[in-house]
């Protein structure tokens, strides 16, 4: 795979590498996910879920899929991406409770508030790596828990930011009543997230997406092509915070409520496990992933008051026998 | 004035040498192993719960010497049953395990333990102050710092003299040409580890003696031990132990001017740090990339 990018034959491969599968299989996969994300709220409730949890599959899958563009596809390795989720649905709450009664802004907001943090914080760490990167972007993380966790006036504190909601789009006859109508309300955020997915995989496709998977393969090569490395990840990190936080802003409008625990280091170990049972080098992993996660978790937690047990289980369980997840399993044995 | 000030001095040394004892053994493993312990305030929390079960039989000297060494015993075998089939492998999956193992540690610890805080008995002898001006310090405070002193000298000792010392800070440097030399790495590796959990243990039970006992207990010790191990510089085990002095002295004098800013400004150092020397106060230039 080191030579990935120079020779012309294994380049195809990377395409593969990029959507999880190849031809034919690939465009099928797409319709099945796409056919069964836009009918959920009419066969959900058929298997007893409830279309919240399907809008959180979303949220999740998308913070997981934007944390994947560092982790998977840049091999970067970020053990605090909470942080500008959390971040992100901090800003569009309160924007949305002290500035405006707008759902775009308050996305808007949230988004900028999150991706910048990140930006900025990923020129410090942008030297280190491996183990040292995620220790610094850990203990960073932490920093906005306790703050959300101290400035009780401002953010409510411990229980969380309330008093807001999300408001409805549009103008006349025109408005989407995404405020009172759970099922407007997740074809807006399958909307939002199919515009988000569609930007992550133009960009991974692009010249620059395929840059950071030379680094990935191999860093020292890339240097020597005369690559810019450093800058490639932090512009890597920086696109996964925003994305990362337009998923936190969407957070904020699912629950109309912002909780310090949307920050804490534990959700980001969430959102690495995510990626890990979907397939850490996938497309649609981490998507897969988050369904699976947030299926198990909501069946678990309903079941046993020790679901931090189960849920510890299935991290050293995914670690040491299915470290390649599910669609990545999939992708080796199709070899 | 003077004795708020000389209060939370006290309390600054007392917090700093939790951090250090926690961040030197995040540290040992961190520097042979290359592996981010998540689940070590879990082992912190063992450490004090094993004193807890055991003093009513041993009385509080012999748990204070025994349930370090039990801490290590479990450590020793988490790390032949499950840590070590990821070493070498990419450093996210090292994350996860110990992160999963840090749930099932907590919960394991809630579930036999119970939700509730634990006080740990201590003798009479300890719990006196040390003179009627200075209520606020008792010789238990006196004696915690004694204890932690000594177990640190130890340490540096051991790492100097002895030659398993030595091949653990070999190790640290270049664990190829170690393994080349006809050392067992695997073994070095596990002791490694068990060594790092003792020190989690001991400050667990010195910690119970302080604030008690709780099945999170250990996650308020955590993240400042991680800030202690940046600060400090990481592959310097000197520079975790002026890290973790320095973090917990800036978050007690600050309690004295501002007490809601005394976290905020352990994050306010670790940025600093970043900015201004990236490689830690003591590390060494390229440890950390």
């Amino acid at each position: 795979m080191t030579t990935a990018v120079v020779a012309g034959k294994p380049a195809e491969k990377t395409s593969a590498a990029v959507a999880g599968l190849a031809g034919r299989q690939r465009i099928v996969l797409l319709i099945a996910i796409w056919a069964a994300l836009a009918t959920v709220p009419f066969w959900l409730p058929l298997l007893g879920g409830y279309t919240a949890l399907a809008g959180r599959v979303l949220v999740f899958g998308l913070a997981a899929m934007g944390l994947n563009m560092l982790l998977g596809f840049t091999g970067v390795l970020s053990f605090g991406h909470a942080a500008y989720f959390g971040l992100g649905a901090y800003g569009a709450g309160l924007t949305l409770r002290y500035l405006v009664h707008s759902t775009p802004l308050a996305m808007l907001a949230g988004t900028l508030f999150g991706g910048l943090a990140g930006t900025l914080f990923g020129l410090l760490i942008v030297r280190r790596r491996g183990v040292y990167f995620a220790m610094c972007t850990i203990a960073f993380g932490q920093l906005w828990y306790y703050l959300a966790y101290s400035w009780n006036s401002f953010t409510g504190g411990f229980d969380g930011l309330r008093d807001f909601h999300r408001e409805a789009i549009g103008w006349g006859a025109l408005t989407l009543d995404i405020g009172n109508k759970p099922t407007v309300f997740y074809f807006f955020l399958l909307a939002v997230f199919a515009a988000a997915v569609a930007l992550m995989g133009f960009l991974l496709r692009s010249p620059f997406g395929r840059t950071l998977l030379a680094i990935r393969e191999n860093e020292r090569r890339a240097r020597f092509l005369g690559i810019p490395v450093e800058r490639h990840i932090w512009l890597s990190f920086s696109i996964s915070c925003f994305f990362t936080a337009l998923a936190g802003t969407l957070y904020a409008l699912l629950n109309n409520f912002a909780d310090p625990l949307a920050l804490h280091y534990s959700l980001s170990g969430y959102f690495v496990v995510m990626t890990v049972i979907g397939g850490m080098r996938t497309f649609w992993g981490p998507l897969l992933g988050a369904a699976v996660f947030v299926v198990l978790q909501d069946y678990i937690s309903s079941m046993t008051v020790n679901w931090m047990s189960f849920i510890g289980v299935i991290f050293i369980l995914v670690v040491l026998f299915f470290p390649r997840g599910l669609l990545g399993t999939r992708r080796y044995a199709a070899k | 004035m003077a004795q708020v000030i000389l209060y939370n001095v006290t309390n600054g040394l007392i917090i700093g040498t939790f951090y250090v004892l926690m961040a030197l053994g995040l540290s040992l493993i961190l520097n042979l192993s290359n592996v981010i312990n998540f689940a070590h305030g879990n082992f912190l929390a063992l450490g004090g719960y094993l004193a807890f079960t055991l003093s009513p039989v041993l009385g509080y000297w012999g748990a204070l010497l025994v349930s370090p060494v039990l801490t290590a015993l479990i450590g020793l075998a988490v790390e032949r049953l499950m840590v070590r089939r990821i070493y070498g492998r990419d450093p996210v999956y090292s994350l996860l395990l110990t992160f999963g193992l840090a749930f099932v540690m907590q919960d394991m610890a809630r579930y036999i333990w119970g939700p509730n805080g634990l006080p740990l008995g201590l003798p009479d002898i300890l719990s006196q102050p040390i003179t009627q001006e200075l209520f606020f310090i008792t010789w238990y405070r006196v004696f915690m710092v004694a204890i932690v002193i000594v177990s640190v000298v130890g340490l540096f000792a051991f790492l100097r003299y002895t030659r398993v010392g030595l091949r653990i800070r070999a190790g640290t440097f270049d664990l190829e040409t170690v393994s080349v030399l006809g050392i067992n790495v695997r073994n070095l590796r596990t002791f490694n580890f068990a060594v790092g959990c003792m020190l989690a243990g001991l400050s667990g039970v010195l910690a119970a003696g302080q604030i008690g006992l709780n099945p999170n207990m250990g996650d308020d010790l955590l993240m400042p031990s991680f800030i202690a191990i940046i600060v400090g510089g990481v592959g310097s085990l000197i520079g975790t132990l002026f890290g973790g002095l320095l973090i917990g002295m800036a978050a007690a004098l600050t309690t004295v001017v501002y007490p809601a800013a005394s976290e905020a400004v352990i994050y306010a150092i670790l940025m600093a740090v970043l900015l201004l020397r990236p490689r830690g106060l003591v590390g060494e230039e390229g440890m950390m990339s």
